[in-house]
């Protein structure tokens, strides 16, 4: 069933009494040419660009709870392609594309907001490193802007320019960033999915991998053995757990970022920003709320809930950069386990096990990538090669040194 | 969290810098045959469990101990608190 206007109007008329569920809900078969573990954004983008796109119909996406319970539901939302190295940003570049076609592609309203995203500069050295990486995004054909401190006053005359210690000199600014509504990306994917023949498994949990002779023959899950002519894996958070069972070791911890709500406001932030003195960023919802974030906690866990000492860390960064926040009272906040590799950057790769793929090294940014992670996996997966914007993203880039490492912070997950 | 230090007693995690796996405490040894392959593993890979984590922590805002926690990545439950001199002298390293 197509979406559109002319659908709106018709089941208005009608009571609304044509609409269908947005996929179906099917038993596993006994064998599929690929099975997608994890039903988070980037396990359906990945299904989605595999049927569409490289012609596999043959798919399963395995979910051990609903689809978007993981961090896609979690997140807070932001979408950009202002990073650094050449690894790196021609992947997210080519990911913000696909973001602002998304909507076409998948007819669905992914509420794809293109409403500028700025991260604040507060000294000299801050402009220098921020002009060069504006400059690395527009050679790399993406956009961005160098605000002084009165262009951004315009925008945001409230924030807290003359502070003694933090005064804000201006800022990066990438129009093109923005927000999307997460539920509906992971909805979206789904739906699209779904109609090119891709069976959606949910509450089937992956319990372990069947591997003869160094090669993945499919899956056993809550539900039985599903074979599978090739299995990619792409569990975000739980990813040292899920291939583990297939006896790899990664380079990568899980840990957790919270994200924090106020109640709804009236219109008050036009874009995102980021402060650039210590580790805070805000948007606000379509709704009015605030919606705000900052460091992980920092410790290994894979329980979905962080501690109280990052809350007041990242509300002390709230009421530094933008004092009238502390007015505002907080709503809901809530953890999502992030995998955290150990240069920052994602993995998208072959494994030592053959017909077993591996997505995944997110970190805390792997929303804005959700549609050219799906795209290249799905490369991957049907062509067994990787795709020309991700070839970088090597499972072994640590035993050769090839780390990329935005943050130049070394092997120590919880500092990326 | 409270680490219940061994020497201070109970205190907030939030004095604490945090590490990692405190199989950090095993050094490979730089002359050894496979020393590549055993520093690869060292410094990049992890085990990474749901469940019980051995885990070295700094008391920085403290007594500049490290500390060995055993603590549950499942619910954040801290069952035994060590410092780390000990373990890696039980283990034995250095005098
Ligand atoms: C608080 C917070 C804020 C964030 N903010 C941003 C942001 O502003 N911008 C940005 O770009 N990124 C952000 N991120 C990061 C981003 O959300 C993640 O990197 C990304 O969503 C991960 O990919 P995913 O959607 O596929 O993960 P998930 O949605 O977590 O999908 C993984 C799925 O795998 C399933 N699974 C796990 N184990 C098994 C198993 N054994 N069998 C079957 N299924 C299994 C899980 O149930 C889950 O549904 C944020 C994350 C959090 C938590």
């Amino acid at each position: 069933m197509r979406y559109s206007g002319f659908k709106v109007i018709k089941e208005a008329l009608t009571g609304h009494k044509g609409w269908k569920p947005a996929w179906r809900d099917p038993e596993p078969k006994a064998q599929y040419d690929v099975v997608v573990i994890g039903g988070g954004g980037h396990g359906l983008a990945t299904a989605h660009y595999l049927a569409k796109v490289y012609g596999q119909r043959n798919v399963a996406v395995i979910e051990k709870g609903w689809i978007g319970g993981g961090n896609v539901g979690r997140n807070t939302t932001i979408i950009r392609s202002n990073y650094l190295l050449d690894g790196n940003e021609p992947f997210y570049e080519f990911s913000l594309k696909l973001w602002e076609g998304l909507e076409q592609d998948l007819n669905y309203n992914a509420m794809v907001s293109q409403r500028g995203i700025i991260n604040l500069i507060h000294s000299d050295a801050q402009r220098d490193a921020f002009t060069r990486r504006g400059n690395a995004m527009i050679l790399n054909g993406a956009d961005a802007e160098l605000l002084d401190a009165e262009q951004v006053r315009k925008e945001y005359p409230y924030l807290n320019f003359n502070d003694a210690r933090f005064p804000i000199k201006g800022g990066l600014m990438q129009r093109r960033g923005g927000t999307v509504r997460h539920d509906a990306v992971a909805w979206g994917y789904a739906r699209s999915a779904d109609s090119h023949g891709v069976d959606i498994i949910q509450n089937c949990e992956v319990t372990g991998f069947r591997i003869e002779d160094g090669k993945c023959l499919g899956v056993e899950t809550s539900k039985g053995f599903i074979g599978a002519g090739k299995v990619g894996c792409a569990v975000a958070g739980n990813s040292g757990r899920v291939m583990g069972m297939a006896d790899i070791r990664l380079p990568i911890e899980s840990h957790v970022l919270q994200a924090f709500v106020s109640e709804g406001l009236k219109p008050v932030l036009p874009g995102v920003i980021t402060f650039g003195a210590g580790h805070f960023y805000v948007s606000q919802s379509d709704k009015g709320g605030l919606v705000f974030g900052g460091d992980i906690d920092g410790y290994n866990t894979y329980a979905q809930r962080g501690n109280l000492p990052v809350v007041e860390d990242v509300c002390e960064g709230g009421m530094a950069l933008m004092p009238m926040i502390g007015r505002a009272r907080l709503l809901r906040m809530w953890g999502g386990i992030m995998d955290m590799s150990m240069d920052g950057s994602p993995i998208i790769d072959r494994t030592p096990v053959e017909g077993l793929y591996f997505n995944g090294g997110w970190c805390y940014g792997g929303f804005k990538a959700t549609p050219a992670s799906g795209y290249c996996f799905a490369h991957l997966l049907a062509r067994n090669e990787p795709h020309p914007t991700a070839t970088a993203y090597r499972l072994d880039r640590f035993r050769t040194g090839r780390m990329i490492d935005e943050k130049g912070a070394g092997n120590q997950p919880n500092l990326h | 969290m409270i680490i219940d230090h061994p020497l201070l007693g109970p205190r907030d995690s939030s004095e604490f810098v945090y590490l990692g796996d405190a199989s950090l405490i095993d050094r490979p040894d730089w002359q050894a045959e496979n020393a590549a392959e055993a520093f690869y593993d060292y410094a990049y890979l992890r085990d990474n469990p749901a469940g019980e984590h051995r885990e070295l922590w700094f008391h920085e805002s403290g007594d500049r101990s490290w500390l060995v926690v055993t603590r549950n990545t499942m619910t954040h439950e801290i069952s035994k608190v060590e410092l780390a001199r000990d373990v890696a002298r039980a283990q034995g390293r250095s005098k």
